[in-house]
């Protein structure tokens, strides 16, 4: 069975299972899951992606909805537009005012389009800025999701500066004096991952990916030919066990089995855990030590990599 | 002294200042050309970090024999006219019938650019490293190595401009691209922070199609290595010019290339995140005429001044002056 073809029988026993059932059903439909659920133990670095990138996988909103309190939208880069591919705004963390931002991909395709599908122009990466910029003059903490296919691939994206807008980011963000966490909750592509992920740690889901480029990018670039992107997922070390084993990320937060989408509420839990646990860990942190603690691990985030040559 | 006397003197004391900038402005010019051997631009004074233990010796100028390349054609992709290879080195291989900016190999720049005999290399060891294990990656990059005389995709080290001192880093297209990967993060880093620990200026030229796809995510970190490390450097008064070259993309052009103080680019180079080809697909029609080169980006305003090869290095001594703190009026 393929991903997609246990995906499809776990959605639909999710489904079956709220509906009222004679216990002979129930024990059975148990037993289908059981057994499901052990064929999604070893997943291929393409099925990773495959559940990365689900539809039904919770999505920013969900996060925030799910983790915050007194959430205050803010919008737009206060120079041209607002780029609704990025989300975010204030709020509070068990009562501690946070700033919240994220790539936002939408919930179906309608929603999807409006947003770009999560890949942001120029904008959303100021707009972005300006809501980091505003967490460090008043101090709070920053949370960022991760999840987008790359930076937005435009004519105008181009020509508003796409570049130095990825590159203002990364090296400002560098130098903010207030902790940062980021969390690949999806897929994490390109600069347009990065650009919101320089952070004091960095989580990702289980069954996140987080990668230099899409797999497709990848195999259009090394060999010409997108179509060979299943065989790019197995060669790129995307995975988040892969990106542990690099040192590049700080954890990995566990899915339940089949993927983020078949109990979003067991997700939030450990993302919530996980928060609670840095920022204890936090507190006896300078402002100027989290610049300093995130210029350093940056500067030696290949150290691990070169140690083990 | 009665008030009138003291506006007086205020008046004449002001006056007296006005034309000593005066003497000082017209004295600049011919100065940009003196040489001032030793003297370090951009500093207060000499610097205490030891530059030689970063620093190799510098390079033997190897006794001339013959060239038999010298003699070969050169064919211009731009206008298809022919030259001898000879002619083509002695105008910088800018065409001299289209002006076309054609590549030249990062120890070719170099060359151009440092006064004879000043430029030291710096001594960054950096392990070759396969972290995906990619299929002959490793003898690729040594075949490169051979090929081109360069043990990774830029050339970093300490030269000299007219007589100012400058960390100065090349990248080269011909090493795989000039793509960002362990190497290429960690040489360009340690240039930020060597010329931060000796109050140098750093001149970078960009040439690079953008992160090293071969060494995956570690190659995307190298991004937010190098803006990280062009910050610190800004933060401590540094200055950072960049020099955009044919062509600058991805991963470079959205990191350290696009941070400099001061943004030069080449005439007609290619500059810009995404790939022609990928935008073209991604929507669905024909890109303008001249979209992303140096050009287009000095019309939306990303580029400070677009500069002619030959021209550069004058231009670059001219702006190392214009930084040069010793100059910078006591208010």
């Amino acid at each position: 069975m393929t991903i997609r073809e246990i995906d499809e029988r776990m959605i639909a026993i999710d489904e079956a299972m709220k509906s009222d059932h004679s216990e002979e059903e129930s024990q059975a439909l148990i037993k289908e899951y059981a057994e499901l659920t052990t064929a999604c133990e070893n997943l291929s670095a393409h099925d990773k992606v495959f559940l990365a990138r689900h539809r039904k996988r919770p999505k920013i909103d969900d996060y925030i909805n799910a983790l915050f309190d007194d959430f205050f939208i803010q919008r737009g880069d206060f120079l041209s537009k607002e780029d609704k591919s990025i989300f975010g705004g204030i709020a509070r963390f068990h009562g501690i005012p946070v700033t919240v931002l994220g790539h936002r991909k939408g919930h179906n395709i309608t929603e999807s389009m409006e947003v770009n599908f999560g890949m942001p122009e120029p904008e959303g990466y100021r707009k972005a800025l300006r809501m980091m910029k505003q967490a460090e003059k008043f101090g709070r903490p920053i949370i960022t999701f991760i999840d987008t296919p790359g930076a937005y691939p435009g004519l105008e994206a181009e020509q508003h500066g796409q570049s130095n807008a990825i590159a203002a980011n990364l090296a400002e963000m560098s130098a903010l004096k207030t902790p940062i966490i980021s969390i690949v909750t999806g897929e994490g592509s390109s600069g347009g991952a990065l650009a919101i992920g320089v952070a004091n740690r960095v989580y990702m889901l289980e069954n996140a990916v987080y990668s230099v480029l899409s797999p497709e990018g990848f195999a259009s670039i090394l060999w010409k030919d997108s179509n060979r992107a299943a065989e790019a997922c197995d060669l790129m070390k995307l995975t988040a066990q892969d990106l542990l084993r690099f040192g590049v990320i700080d954890g990995i937060i566990p899915e339940p089995a089949g993927g983020a989408h078949h109990d979003p509420d067991a997700v939030f839990k450990a993302i919530e855990r996980m928060i609670i646990k840095e920022f204890n860990g936090f507190k006896r942190t300078s402002p100027a030590d989290f610049a300093r603690d995130r210029y350093e691990k940056f500067r030696n985030i290949d150290e691990k990599v070169r140690k083990e040559k | 002294m009665d008030h009138k006397e003291k506006v007086m003197n205020i008046f004449k004391k002001k006056k007296a200042r006005a034309g000593k900038q005066e003497d000082a402005v017209s004295s600049v010019k011919p100065e940009i050309s003196d040489r001032r051997a030793g003297e370090t631009a951009g500093t207060d004074e000499a610097p205490a970090y030891s530059l030689d233990s970063v620093l190799e010796a510098p390079e033997e100028s190897k006794s001339k024999g013959p060239d038999p390349k010298a003699q070969e054609i050169f064919t211009c992709t731009g206008c298809n006219s022919q030259h001898l290879i000879r002619d083509m080195r002695k105008v910088l291989f800018v065409c001299p019938e289209c002006g076309k900016h054609h590549k030249i190999s990062a120890r070719r720049r170099m060359r151009y650019l440092v006064d004879p005999g000043t430029f030291r290399k710096l001594r960054v060891p950096v392990p070759m490293v396969n972290p995906l294990d990619y299929p002959e990656y490793e003898d690729k990059i040594k075949s490169l190595q051979d090929k081109t005389g360069m043990e990774e995709g830029v050339l970093a080290g300490v030269g000299e401009l007219e007589g100012r001192k400058a960390v100065i880093v090349v990248m080269g297209s011909e090493f795989l691209m000039g793509s960002m990967g362990i190497a290429v993060g960690e040489k360009v880093t340690r240039a930020f922070e060597i010329a931060e620990k000796a109050k140098l200026p750093i001149i970078i030229f960009t040439a690079s199609g953008g992160a090293r796809m071969q060494e995956g995510i570690l190659s995307l970190m190298q991004m937010a290595k190098t803006a990280a490390a062009v910050k610190r450097f800004s933060e401590s008064g540094g200055l950072y010019i960049a020099v955009l070259t044919h062509p600058t993309t991805g991963g470079v052009s959205a990191s350290f290339a696009t941070l400099a103080d001061i943004t030069l680019a080449e005439p007609g180079a290619l500059i810009g995140f995404a790939g022609p080809r990928v935008i073209e697909q991604t929507i669905g029609q024909k890109l303008p005429e001249g979209f992303q080169t140096a050009e287009y980006l000095e019309t939306h305003g990303f580029v400070d001044e677009i500069v002619k090869r030959p021209d550069i290095r004058g231009e670059l001594a001219k702006l190392l002056l214009l930084h040069d703190k010793k100059r910078r009026p006591t208010l």
